[in-house]
Order: C-alpha cells, then sequence, then structure tokens
C-alpha cells in the first residue's frame, strides 16, 4: 500500500503527503529518537506521539515511508511546513498507536 | 594513492529543538555520489547520532566525512566537556541526558550504541574538560 492509498482509506488524515507514492512495508512504533533510528526500518510507517520538530530529521535518516502521529496529537508549530519542504509524509490518526498499527497490519 | 572526497560541517551548538542538519546534507551528498542506499542510511545514522550528542553534550564541535575508494569516515570533534567513563558511555541505556532534552525524545541513552551497531569500526579518544573524538567507518568493499 501507498502512503497516498492509506491517505485515501479515510484511516488516516494528511498534514503533509509531499511524496504520496511512497510504499509502506512495514511499521515501527517509537517515541525515543535513537531506539527509532537504531530499529526503524527503510520503508516502515513510523507511529509515533512525538510532535516536536526533530521527527523531520529522524524520519529521512531512518528512511521511513510516513510518520504517522497517533493519539490526536497534532504536530508542533512549523512542523508540517518542514515536513512539505523535506519531503517527508506527516499523517495525524485519531486511534491509538496500537490500533493504527494493527488497521495497517490487516492491510499491509 | 586514490582521491578522497572530504565534507566538512560545524555543528552548532545552541540549536538543539533543530539539529541533525548536518547528516540530512551528507545524505544528500551520498546520494548525489551515487552510493548504494543500505551504505548511505548506515552513515548518516551514524553520523546523526553523533552530531546530536555534540548539540546535546558538548555544546557543538565539528564534522568531517571523507569518501574513499574502499571506505567512508566520518570524524567528530568537540571541546565540551569530554566523557569521564568511556564503556558506561556505550552501555545502552546510560544517558546523562536532562529533563527537556527527554521531553523532545532524546536520552534513550542508544545514540552511542547505535554509532557502533551502523559502522565498521568506531574509536573514541576523551578527555575530561577537554574534549571528545570519534572516528567511524563504513567499509565500501562488498
Ligand atoms: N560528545 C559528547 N561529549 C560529552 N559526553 C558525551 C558525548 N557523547 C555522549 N556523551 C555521554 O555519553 C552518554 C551516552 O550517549 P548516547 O548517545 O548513547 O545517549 P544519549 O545521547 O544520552 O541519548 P540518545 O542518544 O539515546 O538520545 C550521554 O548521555 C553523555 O553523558
Ligand atoms: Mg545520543
Amino acid at each position: 500500500m501507498t502512503v497516498r492509498e492509506l491517505v485515501d482509506s479515510g484511516a488516516v488524515k494528511a498534514a503533509a503527503l509531499p511524496d504520496g507514492d511512497r510504499e509502506i512495508e512495514g511499521v515501527y512504533i517509537g517515541d525515543l529518537l535513537s531506539w527509532v533510528m537504531g530499529r526503524a526500518g527503510s520503508g516502515d510507517a513510523w507511529i509515533t506521539i512525538m510532535s516536536n520538530v526533530n521527527i523531520a530529521a529522524v524520519a529521512t535518516l531512518a528512511d521511513t515511508a510516513c510518520i504517522i502521529l497517533a493519539e490526536g496529537v497534532q504536530p508542533d508549530d512549523g512542523v508540517t511546513e518542514i515536513a512539505r519542504e523535506k519531503n517527508i509524509n506527516l499523517l495525524l490518526s485519531d486511534r491509538s498507536a496500537y490500533d493504527t498499527a494493527v488497521w495497517l497490519h490487516e492491510r499491509l | 594513492m586514490s582521491d578522497v572526497l572530504t565534507f566538512r560541517f560545524d555543528v552548532d551548538g545552541e540549536n538543539f529543538t533543530s539539529a541533525g542538519q548536518a547528516s540530512v546534507q551528507i545524505k544528500k551528498n551520498l546520494r548525489q555520489l551515487g552510493l548504494p542506499p543500505e551504505i548511505i542510511r548506515r552513515v548518516s545514522i551514524a553520523m546523526y547520532e553523533g552530531e546530536i550528542n555534540m548539540v546535546i553534550h558538548a555544546g557543538g564541535g565539528n564534522a568531517e566525512v571523507r569518501v574513499a575508494e574502499d571506505f567512508i569516515e566520518i570524524e567528530l570533534v568537540d571541546h565540551g566537556p569530554g566523557i569521564a567513563d568511556i564503556e558506561q558511555a556505550m552501555q545502552a541505556g546510560f544517558s546523562t541526558a536532562p529533563d527537556n532534552i527527554r521531553s523532545l525524545g532524546f536520552g534513550a541513552g542508544m545514540g552511542l550504541p547505535n554509532m557502533k551497531r551502523y559502522t565498521d569500526s568506531m574509536d573514541i579518544q576523551s578527555k575530561v574538560g577537554d574534549g571528545t573524538r570519534i572516528v567511524m567507518r563504513v567499509d565500501l568493499t562488498a
């Protein structure tokens, strides 16, 4: 499934979708950035509640397919614009991190 | 001797809300050189952890990335407080990051272990009150 297909399903909302054709290959859940750096796979959908600007660099360097802010968390001021600029897909989910991951698991 | 391509960066110690710019830039540079994605990923993650450490723990520093025929070398030099016990610092989970830094998602004590994991060799020289120098290498030979 591509990131755009995930958005089109209605399960998440797109805050920034500059690279919608990116394929989602797996899922990683985590809020501690160096755990994400060490364990998230290239092409993973990264589910987190961490909303500050540092998530942009982490997503870029870990090469995740998208960031999904779960639990209804909103990005900090300016983060959406940076995501758009840096070609990072930033999505918003009202579900819990667990439910978001389960939803993805059933469809990947 | 074959050519070595060198990239240099000043890492600003003031701005930990948007740190990591040198690593993002290196990722772009290595991509332009046409290096394999997995190599780029390893180099840029190792560099990011080192860059963030210089920002958070050492008030900034300098980074140099050298691309040779057989390897990529990352050198990070700072004049921060130094690391008293390197073995302890290398342990997964050990961190002295203060609360305001932890609230941003740092401080898991996984940065140095990641640097070791993603590189083929890593050398740390540090002196308390003087600073820290880390050299990491990723081999390019298949
Ligand atoms: N350049 C440095 N100068 C001084 N101390 C350092 C430096 N780099 C690391 N340290 C020390 O080593 C500890 C462990 O570093 P490490 O990168 O593994 O974890 P962290 O930075 O605390 O958290 P994380 O990287 O998981 O966000 C740090 O908390 C700090 O005490
Ligand atoms: Mg660190």
